[in-house]
């Protein structure tokens, strides 16, 4: 059985080992994001950690790269902020 | 490991790994430290060892007889109490004094909670490898436009593929494994676009040569690509992306021997993600605050200068992979060895030089170098890439500044270096430091020189509750 994050309230399955970009990506999110000037939609790019496009807030942690962070059953995610916060 | 390190490597790429199992098999304690969950870097990127059975990846990977080897030396010195493997460490800081090594890093293997950690050691080796170099165009920004080492990251590393039909550009080598890649996992790559000629290497023979097994790796994925009816493009560029929330098709044309697309030639493609990647930015971020001294590369990059045992120019620094310029793994492995070999010699007790063992590293190491040399040459940013940029192209992601923006920075405002452009439009400013826009920048406003990072003090954002941490232990 796959483990479960909560993303923005809702569960979202992963494989043990994924980041939690891996298991949007996976759940075919490719932008949980939008951008401080042009509120433009933004995901994952580099996808190892350079480029910090795919900020999102971690069990109430601002600011973190989903591309780096392993997924852990039980993790809330909160996406649509942007970084700055 | 309880004793004081006698050398400490940063990056658990090939080449940190090779420099390792040789600093080890020289009787040396070694501290090894990695942002990577697991040891293996970008090229050898794994999921975590208890996920490997639910995502395999063994036939994504190329050359993992090394890998192997090298795994079980650094497990081998885990155990008898020589290797301290520090995963998930972010180096943010490398300072010297009183001729020993003071780096800082965060411990983040219980991410998003981090902690601070101070290593010391007499020598260090940086081994931080390098990451994607992008050229902006139009609509590269758009939500399922990814970096090929984003694309190849992900299915490496999580098993996951970020669309079903892909259209891949840039230039070089990389661009073939990512491709062949995909296709294994059911991806439909509808083109390769290919900036450069693959004829051009052959104003380079001898390094092609003098490298069998580099042609025929080339030869294995050319057939893989044909077995999945990959259409690969030379001289071709996706020169823009279409959508409104995400991606949903490319613009690609061909392109003059300059590098502008030819008039007429543009097509519309209809995909669901597209990869990027215009060879390699070498990560020098810890070795420039040292003030090492960096030489031009063939590939337009500003890389460190070593010695032929792998000296940087400051004392007891050493370095190793693709921060001496980009040339992938075997010459990375190679380095990594002379590196740790030069550590060895340098130290109290040098060991009774193996001297033909020695050439033969060094023998290698020339070998791709030059290889290196002609792949940098054959694969060149096309010189008139700017000319599919329009005014409202970002070219910086983090602070959305246009291409506009950096252009009157250049011709109004006299800005001729990416420093000075970032001061007069906050291009490169941003959360990720110029690491992304820097190169595109520096070719914007300057086209005579390689690029050279701009010096950043702090390598990785760290919190204030990680910087008091480190304080609360002085």
């Amino acid at each position: 059985m796959k483990s479960r994050i909560t993303v923005d309230g809702e569960p979202l399955p992963f494989v043990e080992g994924q980041t939690v970009a891996a298991a949007l990506v996976a759940a075919g999110r490719v932008a949980w994001r939008t951008t401080r000037v042009g509120g433009r939609p933004r995901g994952v790019f580099c996808g190892i950690g350079v480029c910090f496009d795919c900020l999102v807030t971690i069990d109430g942690t601002a600011g973190q790269r989903a591309c780096l962070v392993p997924a852990r059953a039980d993790m809330t995610v909160r996406t649509r902020e942007d970084g700055d916060e | 490991m309880t004793e004081p390190a006698d050398l400490l490597v940063v990056g658990a790429g090939p080449a940190g790994m090779a420099a390792t199992a040789t600093a080890l098999a020289g009787g040396l304690r070694v501290v090894l430290a990695d942002s990577g969950t697991t040891a293996g870097g970008q090229y050898w990127r794994h999921p975590p060892e208890p996920a490997r059975a639910a995502i395999p990846t063994g036939d994504l990977h190329h050359g993992l007889g090394a890998y192997r080897t090298l795994t079980e030396a650094l497990s081998t010195g885990r155990d008898r109490g020589r290797l301290d493997l520090r995963p998930a460490h972010h180096v943010w800081s490398v300072t010297r004094e009183d001729d020993a090594f003071t780096v800082h890093a965060v411990d983040r293997r219980h991410a998003p909670e981090e902690s601070a950690v101070t290593l010391r050691a007499p020598r260090l080796l940086v081994a931080t490898g390098a990451y994607d170099r992008q050229l902006p165009f139009p609509g590269w920004d758009l939500p399922g436009v990814l970096t090929i080492g984003g694309l190849q990251a992900l299915l490496k590393g999580g098993g996951v593929t970020a669309g079903r039909r892909v259209a891949l550009g840039g230039t070089g080598p990389f661009l073939l494994p990512v491709a062949a890649g995909l296709a294994a996992r059911g991806v439909e790559v509808v083109v390769v676009c290919e900036a450069a000629h693959p004829l051009a290497w052959l104003r380079h023979p001898g390094p092609l040569l003098r490298n069998p097994a580099k042609w025929a790796e080339g030869a294995r994925y050319g057939a893989a690509l044909a077995r999945h009816g990959v259409r690969f493009r030379p001289r071709t560029a996706i020169v823009g992306a279409e959508g409104t929330d995400r991606v949903t098709s490319v613009r690609i044309a061909s392109l003059t021997p300059g590098g502008a697309p030819r008039p007429g030639t543009g097509r519309r493609v209809d995909v669901d993600a597209v990869g990027v990647g215009w060879g390699f930015a070498p990560q020098l971020d810890l070795l420039t605050p040292l003030g090492c001294a960096l030489t031009d590369a063939a590939d337009g990059n500003a890389v460190v200068t070593v010695d032929d045992g792998q000296r940087t120019t400051v004392p007891g620094l050493y370095a190793a992979g693709e921060v001496c310029g980009v040339g992938g793994a075997p010459l990375a492995l190679a380095e990594g060895r002379l590196a740790a070999a030069s550590v060895l010699a340098d130290g109290p007790a040098p060991p009774v030089p193996r001297g033909r063992r020695l050439a033969a590293v060094r023998a290698t190491v020339a070998r791709h170098r030059a290889f290196a040399r002609a792949m940098a040459l054959a694969h060149p940013l096309p010189a008139a890439w700017p000319a599919w940029l329009t005014d409202e192209t970002v070219v910086c992601r983090c602070e959305e500044v246009t291409a506009g923006a950096v252009r009157a920075a250049c011709a109004e405002d006299g800005a001729h270096d990416h420093r000075q452009v970032k001061q007069l439009t906050r291009a490169g400013m941003g959360w990720c430091q110029g690491r992304v826009c820097g190169p595109a920048v520096h070719c914007l406003a300057a086209t005579d020189r390689a690029y050279e990072p701009a010096e950043r003090l702090i390598a990785t954002p760290v919190t204030l509750g990680a910087l008091a941490d480190l304080d609360a232990r002085r």
